[in-house]
């Protein structure tokens, strides 16, 4: 099978991998797992007063598309408000990627991530 | 017919694996081209097909996550193809803390007790899950079997945990 370029530069320099700290009431953390493939991803954004995204990490245990998803995202969601954030669709990341059907659930997987993130840090203010 | 049916053993979560696998090298014999040279096309064709059911059943029966699912799916849920993410904050952080320490082993000061130690707390996970699931899926009602989906899922996880330390064990234990 082949990978695209963007997916495998992804993979093999992931941006943003770390964490930053779930008590920091700046930071919001989103959990997600795929049962289907038992890949564990988690994101963090941190959020300024202003509602903006300013910095993003993540930890994903899972196949190269899994890691390389959500590194995209993180690059993605820098600048964003949450609103804009939370509009970013497992298609885009899936069109970006050039992902094959079979790895589409990675593309949901980062999606809902995004989501929960954004839910835990509703939840926190 | 069912797979349970197929292999003349009881339906249910619990299987005797050697039994299993000695009724399924039963059956596959009776199907075995060998004994269908001298046979119509049609009935080779049909052996053939018997064949790869037999593989299918064997495969969906001798893991337990998959045996799982597939009981589920005899009681009318679906498991297998979904694409829907689990979202239960306490289980992902239990799993992301469980991938931190399988990483951690191989730098541990003594890793075959560290990877040890690992695999039982996982095969302890395992076996609560299960308990779990047969207890919920006795009850039968919509409810119960929903909440046993749900063990299953986090099951699946628990199971590509062990893989990977299983994994980890070739790297630890080589020679």
């Amino acid at each position: 099978m082949a990978y695209s370029e963007k997916l495998l530069d992804h993979y093999e320099n992931p941006r943003n991998v770390g964490s930053f700290d779930k008590n920091d009431p700046k930071i919001a953390t989103g959990m997600v797992g795929a049962p289907a493939c038992g890949d564990v991803m988690k994101l963090q954004l941190k959020i300024n007063d202003a509602g903006v995204i300013e910095d993003a990490k993540f930890k994903t245990y899972g196949c190269g598309s899994a890691i390389a998803s959500s590194s995209l995202v993180t690059e993605w969601v820098k600048g964003k408000s949450l609103d804009e954030a939370g509009a970013i669709t497992n298609r885009d990341i899936a069109d970006e990627l050039a992902l094959p059907p079979v790895k589409i659930h990675c593309s949901i997987l980062a999606e809902d991530a995004i989501k929960a993130a954004i839910d835990d840090y509703k939840a926190k203010s | 017919m069912n797979y349970f049916e197929l292999f003349a053993i009881a339906q249910g979560f619990e299987v005797n694996l050697v039994e299993l696998k000695h009724k399924y090298l039963e059956l596959q014999r009776a199907v075995h081209p060998d004994k269908f040279a001298n046979a119509s096309e049609r009935e080779r064709l049909l052996a053939v097909q018997k064949a790869a059911q037999i593989n299918d059943a064997f495969d969906v029966l001798k893991a337990s996550d998959t045996r799982a699912q597939y009981l589920l799916e005899l009681a009318g849920i679906e498991l297998a193809h979904e694409t829907q993410t689990l979202k239960d904050p306490m289980f992902l952080m239990q799993q992301m803390e469980l991938r931190e320490a399988l990483e951690d082993i191989t730098s541990a000061s003594d890793p075959e007790q560290a990877l040890i130690s690992f695999q039982d707390e996982i095969s302890g996970f395992i076996k609560e899950i299960n308990g779990q699931f047969v207890e919920l899926f006795a009850k039968n009602d919509q409810m119960s079997l929903g909440k046993a989906a749900d063990l299953v899922r986090k099951l699946k996880f628990m199971l590509k945990l062990a893989d990977e330390a299983l994994r980890i064990e070739e790297k630890v234990f080589a020679f």
